[in-house]
């Protein structure tokens, strides 16, 4: 993975809650062993008509959102399945950052392992940036924070451990991996029984 | 004084957490299925990694497999070439890497949380991952079971371990005995709609009070099967003697001088009196009438006798009545129903089949309406067949078919077609979920079966008098 330390990108909004993983990638589009090439269906029954032709209303088949890399939800997206087809697919958009006042378990922690900034703000701030989709951010891991047009900065959590490995481009399998003296030690321990 | 959760946490930390680092989790039980793990399988072969623990292990083929009798038995092709691509897939890595798989044609398949359980597998005090959310059905025993995604298969497989922060934990007391009618999915759609989708983010849930320890372990389940449509990863509900009951004499339960030991350990596994939860919310399990849901996520439920919601001001309230075709302050009973689904990981078990099929029992389907039935394993589907269920179903009208997820997701060839209305006993009412433009209306099997009976949303109770 590339370490990911501070970008510029633009927005794009999508007002509403509860946004869940059925709508950013529709469960026909799982039937793929892989995992590249699912940015075109992204959102697939917002996107496009029932003809295949995109829904010229739909905010991400506006002109102003193209090449936004920043996407603002209402609260709690990404709730439902624990499909990692998800992020895949907004990664594989153009996606580098969601914006919301909170984020589903599962959808976040499969966000992080696979470079996707999972970023939480504040009421106020969220708020602010649903109703002016476009704008451009600084979104800053190293420093915690989003910088607004304005110079305003919003702070941001991500869990510690995830935060370094992206700002160091390492994933947590190696870590996981080089555990591998301890784990032993915990079966040899417990007796774990075969399933 | 430890809650449940923590005491299974504390005794699967390989490392505890630190503020810097995750805890690496052990665990007990990892089951595989088709859809999201070929990804995980590709990650182990590029770095050339053999799966650690493949007899924790276990594989079972339910998403995107068709139900149709000839499609799995009797060699017609399956239709959907993909769905056929992702099983020969999962067949392909299951062999290479040593796991044991429930393949198509086999007795034992089923949806993955079916299978579990109805092994013995799941068992009080394990820790249990799939790549899958509704994973928590397993707590339903006292483990600690949770979805995971793809990339933490892959860890998984590799390490028999993840990368996990302790959770909250949220108490759910239900006291009080359920009336005559409301059915465990009535209970647990009641719950998310006072706690809402995301109020469990975070938190694991534990469902206690006597409304909870009267329920057999099918209706636990669906109770735990749902945690995640209130955002909580797990749910759990400690185990007793409806628990060991349940478990006693299954194939791969312990046996003999070892289900003793494990019967004396699992009586600890109950959290302390008094250890504190985080967060706790009671309800009165004694006032619940049958609920249905009129929107587009599992908290947007009502009573069924109550009238949808007015408009507020989320804009995804009037976008979900938008997408039903629902008009707020309107009954939800009596609108017309094109489709009724029974099965899936939330309903598809042998008693909710009995449900299903004692208000169907000498009535026929309403005419125009579509009844399909999924069993949720073959083994459901045999029991089911043994007591004569299947002929109720088939003399109503309905149609009977193979187990698997089918119309809870629409992944293989099961559809709802757009804009027809679904009395589903499934657990998502999301937009599309059913199929693109298909209305979900989530209910349990006793609402589902009345329905197709009138052909509109009817309250079950107006079948169980008497
Ligand atoms: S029945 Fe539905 S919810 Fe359950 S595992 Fe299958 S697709 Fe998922």
């Amino acid at each position: 993975m590339e370490p990911i330390r501070q970008f510029r990108a633009r927005t794009a909004a999508l007002p509403f809650t509860n946004i869940d993983t059925d709508q950013i990638i529709p469960a026909r589009f799982l039937r793929t062993t892989e995992r590249a090439g699912l940015g075109k269906q992204l959102f697939a029954d917002w996107r496009y008509a029932a003809d295949g032709t995109p829904r010229p209303e739909f905010a991400l088949n506006q002109p102003a959102a193209a090449g936004c890399q920043v996407l603002v939800a209402g609260r709690n997206f990404g709730c439902g399945s624990s499909r990692e087809h998800a992020p895949w697919a907004l990664l594989d958009y153009g996606f580098r950052a969601i914006i919301s006042t909170e984020i589903a378990d599962i959808f976040r922690s499969n966000s992080l392992k696979n470079g996707l900034l999972p970023i939480v703000v504040d009421e106020a701030s969220a708020a602010w940036l649903l109703a002016n989709p476009g704008v451009e951010l600084l979104i800053d891991l190293e420093g915690n924070r989003v910088v607004l047009p304005d110079g305003r900065e919003v702070k941001f959590q991500i869990e510690r451990f995830a935060r370094y490995g992206l700002l160091n481009g390492v994933d947590e399998l190696g870590y996981l991996r080089s555990q591998e003296p301890a784990i032993a030690r915990f079966e040899s321990s417990h007796d774990r029984a075969g399933a | 004084m430890k809650t449940m959760f923590q005491k299974i946490w504390e005794r699967h930390e390989v490392v505890p957490e630190t503020v810097d680092t995750p805890a690496v989790l052990y665990i007990d039980l990892h089951l595989v299925h088709e859809v999201t793990t070929p990804q995980a399988f590709t990650m182990l072969r590029g770095q050339n990694l053999r799966v650690r623990r493949p007899d924790l292990t276990l594989a079972t083929m339910d998403h995107s497999t068709p139900t149709r009798t000839e499609q799995v038995f009797g060699g017609a092709p399956i239709t959907v070439e993909s769905a056929a691509h992702q099983i020969a897939e999962l067949e392909k890595n299951c062999r290479q890497f040593g796991i044991e798989l429930f393949d198509l044609r086999h007795k034992l398949r089923g949806i993955v949380h079916i299978v579990g359980p109805e092994l013995g597998l799941t068992q009080p005090g394990k820790t249990v991952v799939c790549g899958d959310s509704h994973t928590s059905t397993h707590g339903a025993f006292g483990a600690l079971a949770f979805g995971i995604g793809t990339t933490e298969v892959a860890h998984v497989l590799a390490t028999q371990c993840l990368l996990q922060r302790r959770a909250k934990t949220f108490a759910i007391n239900v006291e009080g005995a359920l009336p005559a009618g409301v059915a465990a999915k009535d209970l647990i759609l009641a719950v998310i709609g006072r706690t809402g989708v995301g109020g469990g983010t975070g938190h694991v849930l534990e469902y206690r009070g006597s409304a909870v320890r009267a329920l057999d372990m099918e209706q636990r389940m669906t109770v735990c099967n749902m945690s995640i449509e209130a955002g909580a990863r797990a749910g759990m509900i400690a185990p007793d003697n409806t628990t060991f009951e349940y478990l006693a004499g299954r194939p791969r339960a312990p046996q003999g001088a070892a289900w003793d030991d494990a019967v004396a350990a699992w009586r600890m596994l109950p959290g302390d009196p008094g250890a504190q939860f985080d967060r706790e919310l009671t309800l009165d399990g004694s006032g619940l009438e049958p609920m249905i849901t009129y929107g587009t996520n599992p908290a947007m439920s009502i009573p069924i006798s109550a009238t949808i919601p007015a408009l507020n001001e989320d804009p995804a309230h009037r976008k979900a009545l938008a997408y039903m075709g629902f008009e707020a302050g309107a009954p939800i009973r009596d609108r017309p129903v094109n489709v009724v689904f029974v099965g899936s990981c939330t309903n598809g078990r042998l008693s909710d089949l009995r449900d299903a099929a004692r208000v169907l029992r000498g009535h026929k389907v309403a005419r125009g309406v579509q009844l399909l039935v999924v069993p949720g394993s073959q083994q459901v589907k045999l029991a089911a067949e043994a007591e004569g269920l299947d002929r109720v179903f088939i003399d109503a009208g309905g149609e009977w078919r193979e187990s698997g997820c089918s119309m809870c997701i629409g992944m293989n060839g099961d559809n709802v077609g757009a804009g027809q209305v679904s009395v589903s006993t499934s657990n998502r009412n999301f937009e599309g979920r059913q199929g693109q433009g298909a209305r979900t209306l989530l209910a349990s099997p006793l609402t589902a079966a009345a329905s197709a009976v009138r052909g509109r949303v009817t309250d079950p109770r107006e079948f169980l008098n008497g």
